[in-house]
C-alpha cells in the first residue's frame, strides 16, 4: 500500500461524517505535509544514533541525539541559573541598601549594575542581531545599486568587473582589513556599539552584498520590452517608471538575491565570529572546542543544530516577506 | 498640410548577418478623423510602421510629422493598443487605466474627475463589471478591451492599434469592432489599425492601406472605402459595394502579393527571425 493510500485510510469515516470530499482532501494534504517530514526526521535521527555509537574521539563518544538533547537542557539550565544569580545579587544589594537607609536616611547609596556571564542564548541573540544588521545594511546598498546598473547598461559595464572581482572574496580575507579599519576609524570614548559588533557586521555586509546586487540588476534588466514600451508611450518619469514597472517585475529576482544573501550572511557571520573571537555563536563553538571537556562535542552539536535551524528560519522569513510584498499571491514560491 | 504625414520612411535593423531593410520608402498622408487600416502578410512590416509612428522605433530615412511637428519620441498623444495588450500584470484594470490618466490629465483634472473619466472609459468598452480585477483574472478579450480603454482614456490625437482583435473569438471580436466604430463615431479620433482580417478592414476603415511583402516592404495600394456610416455588419453582408471592396483587398493579398516561399526557405527564415528576436 502506498503511503498516500495509507494516510487516506483513517479519514474515511470523517469524510462520510462531514460529507465533503474537499475537506477530506485538505486533511489528507495537511497530514501528508506533516507526516512525511516527520518520517524523514526519524530516519535521520536513527542513522545519526547508529553512526555516533561507532565513532570515538579523544573527547569521548561522538554525541548522539540523546546526548545532544541532554546538553541542550544543560544549556537552558545554565542560562536560567545565571539569570537567577544576577537576580539574587540585585536582591542582596537592595536589602543592603535598605538597611543603610534605615540607619541613616542621608547615607550615600551605590546601585551597582551586575552583568551576567554570556550564556549560549545571549550568544544566539548577539549573532541574530549582527546578521540582521549586516544584511539590512547590505540590502540597503545592494538594491538601489542593482536597480541603477540594471537600468543602464553603461553603468553596468563600468561596475561589473569590480563586482565580479569582489564577489568571490572569502570573509576570512576581509576580516583583518575590516578589523584594522574599524579600529582606526571608529574611535569614541562612549561607543554606541562595540567594535567587535561593527567588525562582524561589516564583514557580513561585504560578503552578502553581491547576490542581491547581481540578481536585482538581472531582474531589472529583464523587464519585458512590452512594459517598457508602455512606460515610454506614457512618458513616465524615472521614479514612476521604477516604482510602477521596474520594481514589481523585478521583485522575484530581488528576493532570489535576498535569500541567497541572507544565507551567505549567516554562514559568513559564524566563520567571522570564530576567527575574530567576536561574541556570538561562532565564538561559542570555538570556546567549547578549546575547552575540550567531555561535554564539549555535545554542546557544539547543539550549536550546529541551532545555527542550521536559524538559517532555515531566516530563509522562511524572507519567503514570508516575499509573499507579502509580491503582487502575484498565487505564484508558487519555494 | 496634412494632419499626419508619414514621408519616405525607411528602416534598417542591425542583425548578426548585417543590416536588414524592413521598410523602404513608406509614404502616407492621413486626414484628421480618418480611420486607416494597414493590411499585409505576416512579417511584412506593419508593426514596424506603427512603432515608427508611435516613436518607439526611429526611421533610418524619412520621418513622421504630426500637426507640423516631427515625431521622434513616444508620447501619450499617440496612444498605442499593443498587439499583446501589454497591461501591467500587477495592476487592476482600473489601475492600469489610472496610470495613463494620471500621466496625461495630472494638471487638468481633479481627482474626482479623473476617477469619473477612468470609469467612463472602462464603461465604453463594457468593462465596468471587472474593473477591479487584475489581468490574470480576466479573459484575453477583456484584457484587449482594457488595453483599448487605456489608450482611449489618454484622449490621443492618433490612436494606434496593432491587431487589437487578433486573439479574440468571432463573437467578442464583432462586439469590440462595433464598440470601436461607435466610439470613433462619437469622438472622431484619428485611428491607424493593423489587421489581418479583410472583413474587419472593410467594415471599419475609411481607407485600407495594403502593404507589399518584405523585406524592404512598402505601400502597394490604397483603397478608399466609401460606405456610409454608421455601418451595420448584417446589412453590409449583402451590399454589392461592400463585397467589391472585399474582393479587391483579397485580390491584392492573394494574387498580387501572394507569398511565394518554398517551404524549406520559409522554415529557414523563421529560424533566423527567432534568432534575431532573441538577440534583441
Ligand atoms: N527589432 C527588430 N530587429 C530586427 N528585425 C526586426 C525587428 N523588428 C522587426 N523586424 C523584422 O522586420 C520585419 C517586419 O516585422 P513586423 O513586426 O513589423 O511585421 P508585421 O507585419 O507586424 O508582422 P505580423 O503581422 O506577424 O505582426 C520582420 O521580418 C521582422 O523580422
Ligand atoms: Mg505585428
Amino acid at each position: 500500500m502506498s503511503i498516500a493510500a495509507f494516510l487516506k485510510q483513517p479519514f474515511k469515516p470523517l469524510s462520510s461524517f462531514s460529507g465533503e470530499d474537499i475537506n477530506r482532501d485538505k486533511i489528507v494534504e495537511i497530514t501528508k505535509s506533516v507526516s512525511l517530514p516527520m518520517i524523514g526526521l526519524a530516519v535521520f535521527l536513527l542513522i545519526w544514533q547508529l553512526a555516533s555509537n561507532s565513532i570515538v574521539t579523544s573527547l569521548g563518544d561522538f554525541p548522539g541525539p540523546s546526548q545532544v538533547a541532554m546538553q541542550f537542557n544543560n544549556l537552558i539550565e545554565e542560562h536560567k541559573e545565571e539569570r537567577a544569580n544576577v537576580q539574587k545579587k540585585y536582591e542582596r544589594q537592595k536589602v543592603r541598601n535598605d538597611k543603610k537607609l534605615a540607619k541613616n536616611p542621608d547615607a550615600e547609596i551605590i546601585w551597582r549594575k551586575y552583568k551576567s556571564r554570556t550564556t549560549f542564548f545571549d550568544q544566539i541573540l548577539t549573532s541574530l542581531i549582527t546578521v540582521l544588521c549586516g544584511f539590512a545594511v547590505a540590502s540597503f546598498i545592494a538594491i538601489p545599486v542593482g536597480i541603477v546598473i540594471g537600468l543602464s547598461s553603461s553603468t553596468y559595464s563600468a561596475i561589473n568587473p569590480i563586482i565580479q572581482t569582489l564577489k568571490p572574496v572569502s570573509p576570512l580575507a576581509w576580516l583583518p582589513i575590516v578589523t584594522m579599519v574599524v579600529s582606526a576609524v571608529y574611535v569614541s570614548d562612549d561607543p554606541a556599539v562595540s567594535k567587535s559588533f561593527l567588525v562582524s557586521m561589516i564583514t557580513v555586509s561585504l560578503c552578502c552584498l553581491w547576490p542581491t546586487m547581481i540578481n536585482t540588476a538581472v531582474g531589472v534588466a529583464g523587464v519585458s520590452k512590452d512594459l517598457t514600451n508602455v512606460s515610454q508611450v506614457l512618458r513616465l518619469d524615472w521614479l514612476t517608471h521604477v516604482r510602477k514597472i521596474v520594481l514589481p517585475s523585478a521583485i522575484p529576482m530581488i528576493f532570489t538575491g535576498l535569500r541567497l544573501s541572507i544565507g551567505i550572511a549567516w554562514m559568513v557571520l559564524i566563520a567571522a565570529e570564530m576567527l575574530a573571537q567576536n561574541p556570538g555563536l561562532g565564538k561559542f563553538v570555538w570556546d567549547e572546542f578549546q575547552n575540550g571537556s567531555s561535554n564539549s562535542l555535545g554542546r557544539i552539536m547543539v550549536a550546529i543544530l541551532i545555527i542550521g535551524l536559524i538559517g532555515f528560519f531566516l530563509d522562511r522569513i524572507m519567503l514570508l516577506i516575499q509573499r507579502w510584498v509580491s503582487w502575484d499571491k498565487s505564484a508558487v514560491i519555494r | 498640410m496634412h494632419f499626419l504625414q508619414i514621408s519616405q520612411v525607411s528602416i534598417e535593423f542591425p542583425t548578426p548577418k548585417g543590416q536588414f531593410k524592413a521598410l523602404d520608402g513608406v509614404s502616407l498622408n492621413i486626414r484628421q478623423g480618418d480611420f486607416i487600416s494597414l493590411i499585409g502578410h505576416s512579417g511584412c512590416g506593419k508593426s514596424t510602421v506603427l512603432n515608427i509612428v508611435a516613436g518607439l522605433y526611429q526611421a533610418t530615412e524619412g520621418g513622421v510629422i504630426l500637426e507640423g511637428k516631427e515625431v521622434n519620441e513616444p508620447g501619450p498623444e499617440r496612444a498605442v493598443v499593443f498587439q499583446n495588450h501589454s497591461l501591467l500584470p500587477w495592476l487592476t484594470a482600473y489601475q492600469n487605466v489610472e496610470l495613463a490618466v494620471k500621466q496625461v490629465f495630472n494638471r487638468t483634472k481633479s481627482k474626482a474627475e479623473m476617477k469619473e473619466w477612468i470609469e467612463h472609459n472602462l464603461e465604453l468598452v463594457h468593462m465596468s463589471h471587472a474593473m477591479h480585477k487584475r489581468p490574470d483574472e480576466i479573459s484575453g478579450g477583456m484584457k484587449q478591451r482594457v488595453g483599448i480603454a487605456r489608450a482611449l482614456a489618454m484622449q490621443p490625437k492618433v490612436l494606434l492599434m496593432d491587431e487589437p482583435f487578433g486573439a479574440l473569438d468571432a463573437l467578442t471580436r464583432a462586439h469590440l469592432q462595433d464598440s470601436v466604430m461607435e466610439i470613433q463615431n462619437k469622438l472622431g479620433n484619428t485611428v491607424i489599425m493593423i489587421t489581418h482580417d479583410v472583413d474587419e478592414a472593410v467594415l471599419l476603415s475609411d481607407r485600407i492601406v495594403m502593404m507589399t511583402n518584405g523585406p524592404a516592404a512598402t505601400i502597394g495600394e490604397i483603397l478608399d472605402v466609401e460606405l456610409d456610416r454608421p455601418r451595420d455588419r448584417l446589412a453590409l453582408a449583402d451590399n454589392p459595394e461592400y463585397n467589391r471592396y472585399r474582393s479587391e483587398v483579397l485580390r491584392f493579398l492573394y494574387e498580387k502579393q501572394r507569398k511565394v516561399e518554398p517551404f524549406e526557405n520559409a522554415k529557414k527564415k523563421n529560424q533566423t527571425n527567432n534568432k534575431s528576436s532573441k538577440v534583441a
